[in-house]
């Protein structure tokens, strides 16, 4: 770690790090995307908390896992196709 | 040179921050120090400066707005007194730990209960630990000239802290006197251009002010903070040699009058060494050899400096305008710090005077005075601490 | 400048200016609502942030989560801050140092909006100074532990008004401050909620274009003070609109529109039974708790659907 010389004064930090921060690893449950029942409607991209959810030209990627904490909220708010959810919740480690 | 003008001490102060042209102020109203914010908002109102003016709602939401428009990026400026300082307070210690060179003018006032308007020490003293630079004031001529300096130390590359310019309340603030001012294209080439540093409208290069720090990180912060102030007195005598080179007027860190060859000492802040000088003459011509140490800057507190200039001083009598309750008043306990440094052990006793804006005499020195000779000549102190010009 | 439509599919396009790996909450609602704020906006803008969960927790040194400019001074004075900001982009701008427009958008939970810092937004918001604030209410003082604040519902079990054997948590009904703020004769005055994720955009955008203060008031779940599962964060926001607990509307130079009329009313049992803080309402005893939930929801809806009403009389629509 950097001692006093080394340091912006005032504690300034650089701006967007915390991305580099992983709090992946707080998850209990794990957020599983079922492609083909997904619509793109982007619901869950819009409701998660962390950023969690990579989109790519306006097209749903795969959870990003290192920053996912595993709240669940994309899952439920998932409409998914014909009533099958394309997000469901599967148990850490299992 | 300048011109020379009679104005009151909050005319100087207003008519500084008018050369100054800062880009924001962010005030409040409070006694003794509001005609310096009504005189600028006057010059604001009239096109004279091109500040932005935040008529704020509470010292604290001044202070606050001071730092957001410091952290933006530019030149920040306010005025307080008492009761507007204690309520900053918070803010204080955040002005300086966020490193923003915001400079401020405090007009020395009691704080209350019981509530009192006039001047004593005891808001400044109160913002002592809140790592502010600190300069001090005799009069309405070094207010104005120590508020210009402090612009450049307050913003200078090695420094980056919060600098407040002490002036008594009432009696400086509200009396007047004859002094000099440097003229505006002066004053403007002194304090130069601002410089910011990472400064938040940079959108372009986005940062984060103000986090959370953890005890991971937090001391070393602090450190900064250190040592910003012990590059303070170097910055202080740097700016004062070039400041006597526009003005003709020569500043410390402290002024020692008739103190080369002294055996007693007065120290004392602002207004009062006026009158113990004038007393301290009539002594001198009784063959006494009596000086007086008045502190210019008292954050960071020049230690060694004054050690050395009280070196030769048998008995030293520290007259604080401010208490400590149930301890010696502040600036005697920086006097009894700084004797350490060097090993020489005067006697030293403490007076407390002119609390709530009561009057200093000319007799108050000279009861002083005759204690110190008394002490001198017996090595008997009666009471360390004491007060002065109280009735029984 | 070409605006970003209110699409999902566009929006995602943008960058996302708060990032993960911030420490709130998993299930926070306050991400989801700053994440739209700064989706919804369209230039430059600076955040001053009112110490609270989102401010420590999105920058715990040396990490930040934002990529717009951010500061954070203290607690109650988040618009105090922000108003010396917009104060120095004033001075610069007139001085030529700075040439582009510039937004600015303070962000407070209820204990830094609706009580400690209530003095310095309506301070800035009286000064006129061109900022938004936006407060996200999650009904107490969630950083330091759940304790009530004037935001807190009436009934709630909160650390400070613990629903005991002789007090039913917190006696008082919450302060309206979306109507406090409105009177202030501001141009720009909204509630809304993330669930509500273009309602909260469209209001986020208004807000920033008018010349002049804005204030937004967002209601955002808690799921540690609420009481309630990780995932329930937007669910809970509907109910609450649905119940009309939590109205949809906004004031426009004054004038007030609802944004969203429920078809059909739901009683307010429903936004408080999915909630572990309102969960000793239900017992016997406290059911007059319950009668007069309903009754505050009711009158606050009657009296919002009559000042519609006015409006539109007078506009003779
Ligand atoms: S589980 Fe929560 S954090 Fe993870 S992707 Fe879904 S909404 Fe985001
Ligand atoms: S919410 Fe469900 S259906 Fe919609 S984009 Fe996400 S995964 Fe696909």
């Amino acid at each position: 770690m950097k001692g006093w010389k080394e340091l912006e004064i005032g504690a300034l930090t650089k701006a967007g790090s915390a991305d580099e921060y992983n709090t992946g690893s707080w998850r209990a449950f794990r957020p599983v995307w079922i492609e083909e029942n997904c619509i793109q409607c982007l619901f869950c991209w819009i409701y998660c908390p962390d950023s969690a959810i990579t989109v790519k030209d306006g097209k749903r990627g795969e959870f990003d896992y290192m920053h996912c904490k595993g709240c669940g909220i994309c899952a439920m708010e998932c409409p998914g196709k014909k009533g099958k959810k394309a997000i469901v919740m599967e148990e850490e480690g299992k | 040179m300048g011109k020379v003008l009679a104005v009151t001490g909050n005319q100087a102060i207003a008519e500084a921050m008018r050369q100054i042209n800062p880009d924001v102020c962010a005030a409040y109203p409070i006694t003794p120090s509001t005609e310096v914010m009504q005189r600028f908002a006057a010059f604001v109102a009239d096109g004279k400066v091109d500040t932005e003016l935040v008529t704020v709602e509470s010292e604290h939401s001044a202070m606050s707005a001071c730092i957001g428009a410091s952290a933006a990026g530019g030149r920040v400026m306010t005025a307080t007194s008492s009761q507007g300082l204690a309520l900053m307070w918070e803010m204080l210690h955040i002005a300086s730990g966020m490193r923003m060179p915001i400079v401020m003018t405090l007009v020395n006032r009691a704080l209350s209960a019981p509530i009192n308007i006039h001047g004593d020490h005891s808001d400044g003293m109160g913002a002592r630990d809140c790592g502010w630079v600190q300069l001090w004031s005799e009069n309405g001529q070094e207010a104005y000239d120590n508020l210009i300096q402090a612009i450049r130390i307050a913003e200078h590359e090695d420094v980056r802290l919060p600098a407040m310019v002490n002036m008594d309340g009432f009696i400086i603030s509200h009396s007047i006197e004859s002094m000099e001012f440097l003229p505006d294209d002066v004053v403007k080439d002194f304090i130069g251009e601002y410089k910011p540093k990472n400064p938040l409208l940079d959108i372009e290069n986005p940062v984060t002010m103000g986090p959370l720090v953890l005890p991971d990180y937090f001391m070393e912060f602090k450190r900064q903070q250190h040592e910003a102030m012990l590059h303070v007195k170097d910055v202080v005598l740097e700016v004062a040699k070039e400041f006597e080179k526009v003005s003709g007027r020569s500043y410390g860190l402290f002024e020692a009058y008739r103190l080369d060859d002294a055996e007693l000492a007065i120290v004392v802040l602002n207004s009062a060494a006026g009158t113990c000088k004038d007393v301290i003459d009539e002594y001198r011509d009784r063959g006494i050899k009596v000086g007086l140490l008045k502190p210019r800057l008292f954050r960071p507190f020049p230690y060694e400096e004054v050690a050395e200039a009280l070196s030769g001083v048998k008995v030293i009598g520290v007259l604080d305008r401010a208490e400590s309750f149930g301890g010696f008043g502040p600036m005697y306990m920086e006097i009894a710090s700084a004797m350490m440094t060097n090993g020489s052990k005067p006697i030293m006793i403490n007076k407390i005077y002119g609390l709530g804006g009561r009057d200093f005499m000319p007799e108050h020195a000279a009861m002083v005075i005759d204690e110190l000779k008394e002490i001198a000549e017996t090595g008997k102190v009666k009471l360390y601490k004491d007060y002065l010009g109280v009735r029984e | 400048m070409s605006t970003t439509p209110l699409r999902l599919k566009e929006l995602s396009k943008k960058e996302d200016l708060l990032t993960g790996g911030h420490r709130m909450c998993a299930g926070c609602g306050a991400p989801i609502a700053i994440r739209q704020v700064l989706l919804a906006a369209e230039m430059p803008v600076v955040v001053a942030n009112a110490t609270g969960c989102l401010e420590v927790s999105t920058t715990i040194y040396p990490y930040s989560a934002w990529k717009v400019p951010w500061i954070h001074t203290a607690f109650e004075n988040a618009a105090a801050t922000l108003s010396g900001v917009e104060a120095m982009y004033r001075a610069l701008k007139k001085k030529g140092k700075i040439k582009e427009r510039i937004k600015f958008i303070a962000f407070g939970g209820d204990g830094g909006t609706y009580d400690i810092g209530f003095q310095s937004l309506s301070g800035a918001m009286e000064r006129g100074h061109d900022i938004v604030y936006i407060c996200y209410d999650n009904g107490a003082y969630m950083n330091t532990g759940i304790q009530r604040s004037s935001a807190t519902p009436l009934g709630a079990n909160t650390t400070t008004s613990p629903a005991g054997k002789v007090i039913p948590g917190k006696l008082q009904p919450r302060k309206n401050l979306t109507k406090i703020m409105a009177a202030h004769g501001i141009p720009y005055v909204a509630q809304t909620t993330p669930a509500h994720w273009r309602d909260l955009m469209t209001k986020v955008r208004k807000a920033l274009e008018v010349d002049g203060p804005a204030f937004i008031n967002v209601l955002s779940s808690c799921n540690r003070g609420w009481r309630t599962p990780t995932d329930r964060a937007i669910e809970d926001c509907k109910l609450a609109v649905e119940t009309c607990f939590w109205p949809l509307y906004e004031y426009e130079n004054g004038k007030l529109t609802i944004n969203q009329k429920p078809k059909e009313k739901k009683p307010v049992v429903e936004f408080l039974k999915t909630q572990g803080r309102f969960k000793h309402l239900f017992s016997p005893e406290n059911e007059h708790l319950l009668k007069k939930a309903q009754e505050l929801v009711d009158k606050e809806w009657e009296d919002l659907l009559r000042e519609e009403r006015m409006w539109k009389a007078e506009e003779g629509e």
